[in-house]
């Protein structure tokens, strides 16, 4: 089963995790492989955590990822890309939105957020692509735009062209927003930018 | 949105390839079977079964009160001649059960489906059951599917077989396969007439007589049943080439077996109850050694050995909770006394904290906890719903969960069994609006009757939150978002014989009266139904307000606010300090996320120094916990 490609999408219910998952399967289905996607989503619309996940190949048995075994872990909230750093394998990427949303059990002083996850999940020994998603939606004009800019990221990191993705995203606004198709591509586009930033600000080791 | 009025769907042409869900793909073979009538009440993870069924055109969809009547409609239907389907959570068969027990004595003329979904690893349920019993149970066949496709294929099967047997036909799912999107190839519907009730008293009225007549003809059928079992496509024999260990297994359990050991003898049960013993005593010819990977309970695995069969399970895998590859790989290491593979081994954690899900911005059950806990010396009954989250921080405002409708019986067990130490206590049940009218009315009915002790908060916010919105009686809108009657609340709980004067309907963003209230009657020696009468914040009854922002330099950190628990709220800055009486207090200054905030204003009024104003005009609400 070597040639699944395995992919964690993570964030907080409410974020678009799983609808940026079920994106990135139909631009895997366009290109005729066999898709799996699954959720851990306890009562995920009520803030908590959700991991969704995505694996893709020739033929994709069990549709769960297990521990260190994901290719790409895309963070849709910092502390969340820490939670599941430990699902990556030795050699994956964590693409990590520096954005928080702090939860009101940290809100309460009963537990910390942590101060840096970026850099707890580096000395973790993992190769980490640090962006910071929510301001660049904001820039953008609308939260919402989040999940788009979130893809475009992720786009040059998978085993397939760009603008099968984008089509897809796009495709979806076509139909019911299409006053919206303008706003994604830039946040798309964006994304991208970001993503490359990252890869170049990144210290290369001696 | 659940409450808006659904459009009927121009369903996908047949062989269309489709990124379903195992629900989704459930409700398209129901549709394709040619189902005329379909009923079921919302429950993770079954849910999305009847909500995407309804969208279908040429049949009749419902939400029911409760799942017992559900499967009553379904019966009654199936007993009409007419192809029927129910679906349901695992714990929802507990209430069905009582119907399920005497209908496998009568058989069904129309195929009769009945879709249960176990929350295997408990994601959003109060147990973790394994379905799989019913079929034990009540002599009932059972399918399990592993994936989407089969979901679909299977469901077909299903219909086909319950006609042939006129038997309902049990089909288990669980929440990998409910909520697991895979590729599905979808078909054409066919078309079933009804074939009309026939009056058959010997048939259909159970009464001693004839029910005992019924027996031995439903134990000649399970015989049958098993007959077509071992003959069954669904139970399918995969020779492997490395005879070291063998595998039975059903359901997703199969995916992770295939993943894991590609190699391996296995035999996939699809249609595994009653269980293939022939066909299992084939596999055992084609391996050194047994494994029975089943989640959860070792149902396969006890009747194998009853039958003499040399099988190992539960003593290598967990009792509880999904099983997944790494799971199953090193319990296989063990038993052949190899290391464990490195994956298994994996890294660690690190260690982040917990996220629980919450209560939703300006949601109207959070003025119900602040209140709840800032009552003294009271025991608080609680119920199945969003509103269960009470129990959790900062409220602490909710002492007992245990299934849909207790709060009524246990809050009169706890006012009726108290012991010396809360002869003072007061006992308060809280019910959500659906859960009340799904079984909480009878529960009410007997404080009544039996002269309990209890302030009842009925929640009503005209939605079942949790699953998603959906319509119920309380509502006026049925399946589709059409008008349909409405219960009226007051009215109900005075007809159960509750006093005129002990009944309030209340708007729950009004602390003052609230509090009132609610302190008022709990010191009344009767029983009283405080009913609250605003909408989830998630459903389109909602009116979101001009959003609210601190004025920070004057938050003196009391942290009232924040014991409001809205997720919008959130604390800047800690401090410590000595007041005059030497007492130390703990200082929390906030801010209000007015992105998030839909202006409810319930922080506003507990705020000592008014520091929490109007944000400005122009800002945007968009709202980071409420899904468009």
């Amino acid at each position: 089963m070597s040639e699944t490609t395995n992919i964690l999408v993570v964030g907080i219910g409410g974020q678009g995790v799983m609808t940026a998952t079920e994106i990135l399967a139909e631009a895997a289905i366009a290109l005729g492989h066999d898709v799996k996607k699954t959720e851990v989503a306890g009562m995920a619309q009520r803030g908590g955590v959700v991991s969704s996940h995505l694996r893709f190949g020739t033929r994709v048995l069990s549709p769960q990822i297990t521990p260190g075994a994901a290719h790409l872990l895309l963070g849709f909230e910092a502390a969340e890309g820490m939670r599941w750093r430990h699902m990556l394998r030795p050699d994956g990427v964590a693409l990590m939105n520096t954005g928080r949303l702090v939860p009101p059990v940290v809100d309460l002083g009963l537990y910390a957020y942590p101060d840096d996850p970026v850099a707890a999940v580096r000395a973790a020994g993992t190769r980490v692509l640090a962006f910071d998603a929510t301001a660049i939606a904001r820039e953008l004009g609308d939260l919402r735009l989040g999940n788009t800019v979130m893809l475009g990221v992720i786009s040059d990191h998978l085993p397939f062209p760009t603008d099968i993705l984008e089509d897809c995203i796009l495709r979806r606004f076509a139909t019911k927003k299409p006053a919206l198709v303008e706003l994604n591509r830039r946040a798309f586009a964006a994304g991208r930018a970001a993503a490359k930033q990252a890869a170049q600000a990144e210290v290369v080791p001696a | 949105m659940a409450a808006a009025v659904r459009e009927v769907a121009q369903p996908v042409p047949a062989q269309s390839r489709r990124l379903m869900s195992g629900n989704e793909a459930v409700a398209r073979a129901v549709w394709e079977a040619g189902v005329r009538v379909a009923a079921g009440y919302p429950g993770t993870p079954a849910t999305e079964m009847l909500e995407v069924i309804s969208t279908y055109p040429d049949l009749y969809a419902e939400w029911s009160v409760n799942e017992k009547v559900s499967l009553e409609v379904a019966l009654g239907a199936a007993m009409a001649g007419s192809r029927a389907f129910c679906a349901m959570k695992h714990v929802g068969m507990n209430v069905a059960a009582d119907a399920l027990m005497t209908m496998t004595l009568t058989g069904v003329a129309g195929g009769l489906v009945i879709a249960v979904a176990d929350d295997v690893g408990l994601s959003s349920s109060q147990n973790e059951q394994d379905s799989r019993y019913w079929g034990r149970f009540a002599h009932l066949p059972v399918f399990e599917p592993a994936d989407s496709q089969e979901a679909h294929d299977y469901t077909l099967a299903a219909f086909e077989l319950s006609e042939r047997f006129a038997v309902p036909v049990i089909l288990r799912l669980t929440t990998r396969i409910c909520h697991v999107k895979g590729i599905v190839t979808v078909g054409e519907r066919s078309a079933h007439r009804a074939g009309g009730f026939t009056k058959d008293a010997a048939r259909w009225v159970m009464v001693p007589g004839n029910a005992g007549r019924r027996l031995p003809l439903m134990f000649e059928r399970e015989d049958k049943l098993r007959v077509e079992a071992e003959l069954s496509p669904l139970n399918k024999l995969e020779p492997g080439s490395d005879r070291r260990v063998g595998f039975v297994t059903s359901g997703p359990a199969y995916m992770h077996v295939r993943e894991s050991f590609p190699n391996a003898p296995v035999l996939k049960l699809g249609f595994s109850y009653p269980v293939p013993f022939a066909k299992v005593r084939e596999l055992t010819a084609l391996c050194e050694q047994l494994v029975v990977v089943e989640e959860v309970e070792p149902l396969i695995e006890t009747e194998l050995k009853a039958q003499g069969v040399a099988v190992s399970g539960k003593d290598l895998l967990p009792r509880l909770g999904e099983l997944a590859p790494n799971i199953l790989q090193s319990a296989i290491a063990r038993l052949l006394g190899e290391p464990a593979p490195e994956a298994a081994a994996g890294a660690a954690p690190l260690p982040v904290f917990p996220r629980p899900p919450t209560m939703c911005v300006a949601c109207p059950h959070l003025g119900v906890y602040y209140t709840l806990s800032q009552l003294r010396n009271v025991t608080i009954a609680g119920d199945i719903g969003c509103y269960t989250l009470g129990f959790g921080h900062p409220w602490n405002a909710l002492d007992t969960c245990i299934s849909m409708g207790a709060s009524m019986g246990v809050a009169l067990g706890l006012d009726k069994g108290r012991g010396e130490s809360d002869k003072d206590k007061k006992i308060v049940a809280v019910i959500g609006d659906s859960t009340f009218l799904h079984m909480g009315m009878q529960g009410l009915l007997d404080i009544v009757y039996n002269r309990g002790n209890v302030t009842v908060l009925l929640l009503d916010n005209r939605a079942v939150g949790m699953t998603g919105g959906q319509n119920n009686p309380g509502n006026g809108r049925d399946i589709h978002g059409a008008e349909a009657p409405r219960v009226d609340f007051a009215q109900l709980v005075k007809a159960l014989g509750v006093r005129e004067e002990r009944v309030h309907v209340l708007n729950p963003y009004e602390l003052p009266t609230l509090f009132k209230t609610l302190r008022a009657e709990t010191k009344i020696a009767e029983p009283s139904v405080i009913i609250t009468n605003q909408p989830c914040v998630l459903i389109k009854d909602y009116r979101a307000h001009q959003p609210f922002t601190v004025i920070e330099d004057k938050c003196t950190g009391c942290g009232n606010c924040v014991d409001v628990g809205c997720p919008a709220i959130h604390v800047t800055r800690r401090a410590r300090v000595t007041k005059a009486s030497g007492k130390e207090v703990d200082l929390s200054f906030v801010r209000i996320e007015s992105a998030a905030c839909t202006g409810c204003g319930l922080c506003v009024q507990p705020c000592a120094p008014d520091a929490i104003v109007h944000a400005e005009q122009g800002t945007s609400a968009i709202n980071l916990i409420i899904k468009n």
